[in-house]
């Protein structure tokens, strides 16, 4: 069965989770967003590198809501590619003559459905490019590929490196697609920390380590990633309480004192800024690299 | 119709005959297994030399829709009769038609809290109760449903599935589900309604027949409470017995199936149970359903998939996988869901035996010609299969039903 994100190839054409992408192309796409990248949004020129093509956002009904915030840098990353966007359309079905329909040259997609950007993929023509925005708990390439970023911006290489995930590995695209990424990465050590009722089954196989103990998870962490929050941690069949999680799994500078000084810890507030600016430059990296050009 | 069937390789497991001889029927009963009788005069005989010669199939579950025909199709499968569970839609009677017994619903509307009047739906020719997919969760309820049905002497016929643990879940809970993000079903959601089941029957001594168990854990529950000697049997379906949940690739619907396929350790315990008698019979689990219906992505799309047809040669494909001589294997979609089905009906005379006297059920299939699992090459309106675009071996080339050939393959 050959990868439905590559093509015979063997080059990237859509972007729909991080496992099962080389090493090379992941080197690829990094490379790619560190031009792209600039610490100060003012300094961001527009290139002519996607002219003329279309780029088109599909979202499903229960989250259009919250479509503008999440297409937001997608829809810059479009124009300083001087390429055209064609807004935000709620995806009104998985028919196949619809999906066949579509012009568009990128499809940006964001799902409930876990693996729907499979189904997509499968049926529209074949100068259409995926990239996945988010499906479900499945995956969120271009969130984890910022991640990645930062962490070789800051730490310069992946080996060696101990990274520990924080937050409900269970309902988290984003701790999936990390998880492809560093293993794929080769970094030293994968860690996930939650109580058991967050984490998922099979972590072993994955080629990560589960703690339930946060102190214990961070022991001699390089990099801590906290998980951007999922729906599970406000149902209190998980946790009992948002207060009580914070206490067990928040607080994470206080409970840093086992780990080196210059532990790289990323999510949360602090870095709100410098994540716009990265995801930008990195959305802008796979674009063009699902398209086939390189700046 | 007088109809000789010559010189086949004859394979009866209900008395373990596996020889070459000729089958004689006549008005609708097989008059004689191997010799012809002298005074035997046909008005067709079929020459069946290379073929393998069976009693016709016997498929404990298949739902036949009331847009299919899946009664046709599962003549063309070799299956003479099948039991469909509650609340399917009888399809419009196109002759000819296989044997189609119902289950009834073991409660109103299946919503588990009021019983169903089983004597008048007895009376009606349902041959047993059942909830179909949807579990009792009220044990109160189950219990007196169960006591209810052995008042009578009648099966229960029911699938260990907690309603909470498998609630919003679409494949196996697991490394792979993990993977896929997918909400997962745990295995202790068979296990956990299969011992609410065990103790209920236990108490009440209900005949209960287990329906398509998934996971290692469940079979070694029956096997256990099997050699205590009580009135339980149970089935697995063909796909469960072939796939896991690693063939599910990236999302392909076509593997959401009910109950879920489950890991390499499960599938080989139930490989093991048909070999060693704890499971009694293999089901297809036929579910025709319409493209609308599968080809959504993995948590829209409905689960299920078409079988009746893939019954026979999933079986096949087994025994050669497994080096089981086919008189045992056979066994599983003739004999032994005859008698399952027999005994919860309360028949003197079991289906899926070619004993003379019976009615004449059979089939005829070419064991050496493999197929390929396409539109060309099946009745069933719906492709819906994790099997499409597989080959696999055996093929029926006639159908026989109450002595009338009503299917044969154009060759």
């Amino acid at each position: 069965m050959r990868n439905p994100q590559l093509n015979p190839r063997g080059a990237l054409t859509h972007l729909l989770t991080t496992e099962g992408v080389s090493r090379i192309i992941l080197t690829r796409i990094l490379d790619a967003t560190e031009l792209f990248f600039s610490p100060t949004e003012s300094e961001i020129k527009k290139i002519p590198l996607l002219q003329g093509k279309k780029v088109l956002s599909l979202v499903d009904q229960d989250i259009a809501a919250q479509a503008p915030a999440v297409m937001r840098g997608f829809e810059r990353a479009t124009h300083s590619l001087s390429a055209e966007w064609c807004g935000i359309q709620t995806l009104p079905s998985t028919s196949k003559s619809f999906l066949a329909s579509l012009d568009a040259d990128i499809v940006v997609l964001r799902t409930q459905d876990s693996g729907a950007p499979y189904l997509i993929a499968q049926h529209v023509g074949p100068h259409v490019h995926i990239i996945n925005a988010g499906d479900g708990s499945h995956a969120d390439p271009t969130r984890a590929l910022m991640d990645m970023y930062t962490i070789r911006r800051v730490k310069k290489d992946f080996a060696h490196l101990t990274v520990v995930l924080v937050g409900a590995v269970l309902h988290s695209r984003q701790a999936r697609s990390c998880i492809h990424a560093l293993t794929t990465l080769c970094v030293a050590e994968v860690r996930v920390v939650a109580p058991l009722t967050l984490l998922p089954e099979g972590l072993a196989q994955l080629g990560v380590r589960a703690f339930t103990d946060l102190a214990l998870g961070l022991q001699n962490a390089d990099v801590v990633i906290m998980l951007d929050h999922e729906s599970g941690e406000t149902d209190h069949t998980y946790i009992p309480s948002v207060q009580e999680y914070v206490k067990c799994y928040g607080l994470i500078e206080e409970k840093l004192a086992d780990a080196p000084d210059d532990c790289l810890v990323l999510g949360g507030q602090a870095q709100r800024v410098e994540q716009e600016t990265t995801g930008f430059a990195v959305r802008m990296a796979v674009m063009s690299l699902v398209v086939g050009v390189s700046a | 119709m007088r109809l000789h069937i010559r010189q086949g390789r004859v394979i009866d497991p209900a008395n373990g005959m596996d020889a070459h001889a000729d089958v004689c029927i006549a008005e609708g009963v097989i008059v004689s297994v191997g010799a012809v009788p002298e005074s035997f005069v046909a008005e067709k005989v079929l020459d069946a030399s290379g073929m393998l010669v069976l009693p016709g199939l016997v498929d404990l579950s298949a739902r036949v829709g009331p847009s299919d025909d899946a009664s046709g199709a599962a003549l063309a499968g070799g299956v003479t009769s099948l039991v469909q569970p509650p609340q399917t839609l009888l399809n419009d009677a196109r002759e000819p038609q296989a044997k189609v017994y119902s289950l009834g619903a073991l409660t109103v509307d299946l919503k588990g809290q009021a019983l169903t009047e089983m004597v008048k739906l007895s009376q009606a020719g349902c041959v047993g109760f059942s909830q179909g997919n949807t579990p009792v969760q009220d044990t109160a309820v189950l219990l007196r449903a169960m006591q209810y049905a052995k008042s009578f002497d009648f099966a229960v016929w029911l699938r260990p599935q907690d309603a909470w643990l498998s609630r919003g879940g679409v494949v196996a809970k697991g490394a792979y589900a993990s993977r896929l993000g997918l909400t997962g079903i745990p295995v202790e959601a068979e296990t956990i309604a299969l011992q609410t089941l065990l103790s209920l029957q236990r108490s009440t001594e209900v005949r209960m027949h287990l329906c398509r168990l998934s996971s290692a854990e469940a079979i070694n529950m029956v096997r256990a409470a099997k050699k205590e000697g009580r009135p339980i049997t149970c089935d697995v379906a063909a796909n469960q017995v072939h796939l896991t949940d690693i063939d599910i690739g990236y999302y392909d619907s076509h593997f959401r199936l009910d109950p879920p396929l489950r890991g390499q350790r499960d599938r080989d315990a139930i490989r093991f149970g048909l070999l060693d008698g704890t499971i009694d019979a293999v089901c297809s689990d036929h579910t025709p359903l319409t493209e609308l219906e599968k080809n959504l992505s993995f948590v829209d799309a409905v689960p299920g998939a078409m079988g009746v047809e893939l019954l026979l040669s999933l079986t096949l494909k087994w025994a050669q996988e497994e080096r089981v001589p086919l008189r045992n294997a056979l066994k599983l979609v003739t004999y032994a869901p005859g008698q399952v089905l027999g005994q919860s009906a309360g028949w003197s005379v079991f289906p899926g035996r070619l004993t003379v006297g019976a009615p004449a059920d059979v089939c005829v299939v070419d064991p050496e010609e493999y197929w390929l699992v396409c539109r060309e090459n099946i009745v069933t309106a719906s492709q819906c299969t994790p099997f499409l675009g597989r080959e696999l071996p055996g093929r029926v080339v006639a159908t026989v039903l109450r002595g009338d050939l009503v299917w044969e393959r154009s060759r």
